[in-house]
């Protein structure tokens, strides 16, 4: 089962991080990375830029409206994330343990992909609300 | 350039009536179908909703976890396009077509690739975009 | 001599440059420094033939310069260098037939809607009329630190998501200029009421709308850019009479005629009869139509009202956004009767702007409901931020609540 597991991280605290501190944890990922590609979990995985170079696409009223900026304001915001194929969500939760911003006040989101056996198939099937 | 484009919308895919979730499916296969012909596809995601989201964070060292996404927002990440384009421009008309930017709203997100980035987490699988 | 040619053309070279180089503050620096060697060298030689592109080659080569000797330290300064020299197109941009003016890509570029509404403005400001922050803060009343980040952060949005320095294509243009005429509006309308403080107006500010406006017909005579420049500069006709020499506000209909500026007027009937005879005009045109009226009208008493509600009508055919509603509704009371205006005044929704109660004060003094006026008098003093148009709404209510001989 693939889940996508969601790095997020206050990115005004990030700056104020020393760079050195920052350098390492950089370079943890890396290593995660690795582990986990070794390990067979990887399947993909990205770093964002910040949210300062975000733009947000909506419609209203039948024309496209772009504005500067994320979906929402939150208090933690997404940095990056991983895709991992994992036996179950305990899995999924031991390896997003390990993602290296944890410790300095890192947060991250373990959401399930919709089963690839139910992707193909319109909302109603995926066993929903 | 990578652009991520984040879908997220207010009213969940799992909540519409049968009939109209199944338009919307039609329209993601034909937008999707569309962007593998213009080389802009990279990669695609669907989310289980948010209920089905855990937390984890690091408290006093301990991991602790909790049932339901890292910010009670009022719109929900459903999912997600990966795209290729050549500027900001492009990745906006690729992101305006996508049928949850009519719904919700789209956020079209550079990805990193700074040297500093590609220096720190550089090509990890073997046959990765890095 | 050179002060001379930097206010003629350095907007012009800094956006080439930019188009050149790639980015907003190399561009910049390669600016100042084509201008420290013209300061050196053309006293010395005499001003070159053809000192835009002078400056431009200048720039250009001394921005590869310094990149070259950054390289020691950085190579990919390096490889940028040896991209930009092998530019074939630098060259190029003397031909000027079918290359879009790079001042038009700039515009398009500090108005890019992915930039947030304030943003645009100060870069469009800075890059594009040349204005220091200081000046711009000043304008604004903000700080120039604050504003100086909001443009750090503007350029470093644009390099980041990487935003195309280009004229959008025809099939994208028309919400593309809406946000640039957007941008020059707001301008504009921040310098001819400003929208707090003591005074009623800052010229600065509309003085440099009116050129922007007129940039933008130049490099793209589209019918709406003309339709702003057209109203902007009837607007301005009546900055005279406007407020009175105490700084007094003085509405439309005591005006002093004699004061309005005949030459702008002219100009700005020129121009809406050029708007509307495209039949491709919009919103900006018709506001313009409508100030014409009023601009054409010897007196107050000799306004064509029933023409100007006409105007709303299609105005609001094309805009149906409260404020237009609220101005019909308004021309509807002097044309064909007050209580018809004031019935669809009434259907007007517009919470927190106090020219609504305002205008339902006025049509309900003139039929000198007096106690209802100094109540909706009373309802625009709670929402008016403007100092002089408090102070007006204030006489306004004195006279209804106590009417005298």
């Amino acid at each position: 089962m693939q889940y996508l597991l969601m790095c997020c991280f206050n990115e005004e605290r990030w700056t104020k991080l020393p760079n050195s501190q920052r350098d390492k944890i950089m370079q943890e990922y890396g290593q995660f990375d690795q582990s986990i590609v070794k390990s067979g979990h990887y399947r993909a995985s990205e770093r964002l830029q910040s949210i300062a170079a975000s733009t947000t696409v909506r419609e209203k009223d039948g024309k496209l409206v772009i504005t500067d900026g994320p979906f929402a304001e939150t208090k933690e915001q997404l940095g990056g994330y991983h895709l991992v194929e994992c036996r179950d969500l305990d899995e999924a939760i031991s390896i997003a343990a390990r993602i290296p911003t944890l410790p300095f006040g890192g947060v991250v989101e373990v959401r399930p992909l919709v089963p690839a056996s139910q992707r193909l198939a319109p909302a109603g099937s995926t066993g929903g609300h | 350039m990578k652009y991520l484009c984040l879908i997220c919308a207010e009213t969940v895919m799992e909540r519409m009536t049968k009939a109209d979730a199944a338009r919307l499916f039609e329209e993601y296969v034909e937008f999707t179908k569309g962007i593998r012909k213009d080389g802009h596809f990279i990669a695609a995601n669907r989310l289980l909703p948010a209920s089905a989201a855990t937390t984890v964070r690091v408290r006093n060292g301990k991991v602790s976890t909790t049932d339901g996404p890292f910010a009670e927002t009022k719109k929900q990440l459903g999912g997600y396009y990966l795209v290729e384009a050549k500027d900001l421009n492009e990745a906006i008309q690729v992101a305006s077509k996508i049928p949850g930017a009519r719904l919700g709203c789209v956020e079209v997100r550079p990805i990193a690739e700074d040297p500093e980035t590609l220096r720190a987490i550089g090509p990890t699988a073997p046959d990765g975009p890095r | 001599m050179v002060d001379a040619i930097y206010r003629s053309e350095s907007r012009r070279v800094l956006a080439t440059l930019i188009r050149l180089l790639g980015d907003f503050d190399i561009a910049e620096e390669a600016l100042h420094d084509a201008f420290a060697a013209a300061v050196e060298q053309w006293p010395k030689d005499g001003p070159p033939a053809n000192p835009r592109a002078w400056l431009v080659s200048t720039g250009r080569f001394k921005a590869i310069d310094s990149m070259r000797r950054r390289a020691r330290f950085d190579a990919s300064q390096g490889k940028l260098a040896e991209q930009l020299e092998a530019d074939a197109s630098a060259d190029a941009e003397w031909d000027d037939d079918g290359v879009p003016d790079d001042r038009l890509r700039l515009i398009f570029t500090c108005c890019h809607p992915a930039l947030q509404a304030d943003a645009q403005i100060a870069l469009t400001l800075r890059t594009v009329c040349g204005l220091t922050t200081e000046e711009i803060a000043h304008a604004f009343l903000t700080q120039p630190p604050t504003l100086a980040q909001r443009i750090v952060r503007a350029k470093n949005k644009i390099r980041d998501a990487r935003i195309p320095y280009e004229v959008p294509t025809r099939a994208a243009l028309a919400p593309r200029l809406d946000a640039v005429l957007h941008v020059i509006y707001l301008v504009f309308n921040e310098g001819y009421s400003a929208s707090s403080g003591a005074s009623l107006t800052r010229q600065e500010l509309s003085a440099e709308a009116i050129r922007l406006g007129r940039l933008l017909v130049e490099l793209l005579p589209e019918p709406e850019a003309v339709g702003l420049l057209a109203l902007m500069l009837l607007h301005e006709s009546r900055r005279a009479a406007r407020t009175s020499p105490e700084g007094e506000l003085v509405l439309l209909e005591e005006q002093n005629r004699a004061s309005w500026d005949r030459e702008r007027i002219a100009e700005g009937l020129a121009l809406v009869e050029r708007a509307l005879g495209s039949n491709r005009f919009g919103p900006y045109a018709v506001q313009a139509a409508i100030a014409a009226v009023h601009a054409e009208a010897t007196s107050a008493a000799a306004t064509d009202w029933p023409q100007i509600a006409a105007l709303y009508g299609v105005l609001a055919g094309i805009d149906a956004s409260p404020v237009v509603q609220l101005n019909r509704a308004v021309a509807i009371a002097m044309a064909d009767g007050i209580e018809q205006g004031l019935a669809l005044l009434d259907t007007v929704h517009l919470p927190g702007y106090h020219l609504l109660p305002a205008a339902r004060a006025d049509l309900l003094r003139r039929l000198g409901r007096l106690d209802d006026a100094a109540a909706a008098y009373r309802e625009a003093l709670g929402l008016v931020t403007n100092e002089a148009e408090r102070r007006f709404l204030e006489r306004r209510l004195v006279e209804v609540a106590r009417p005298g001989p």
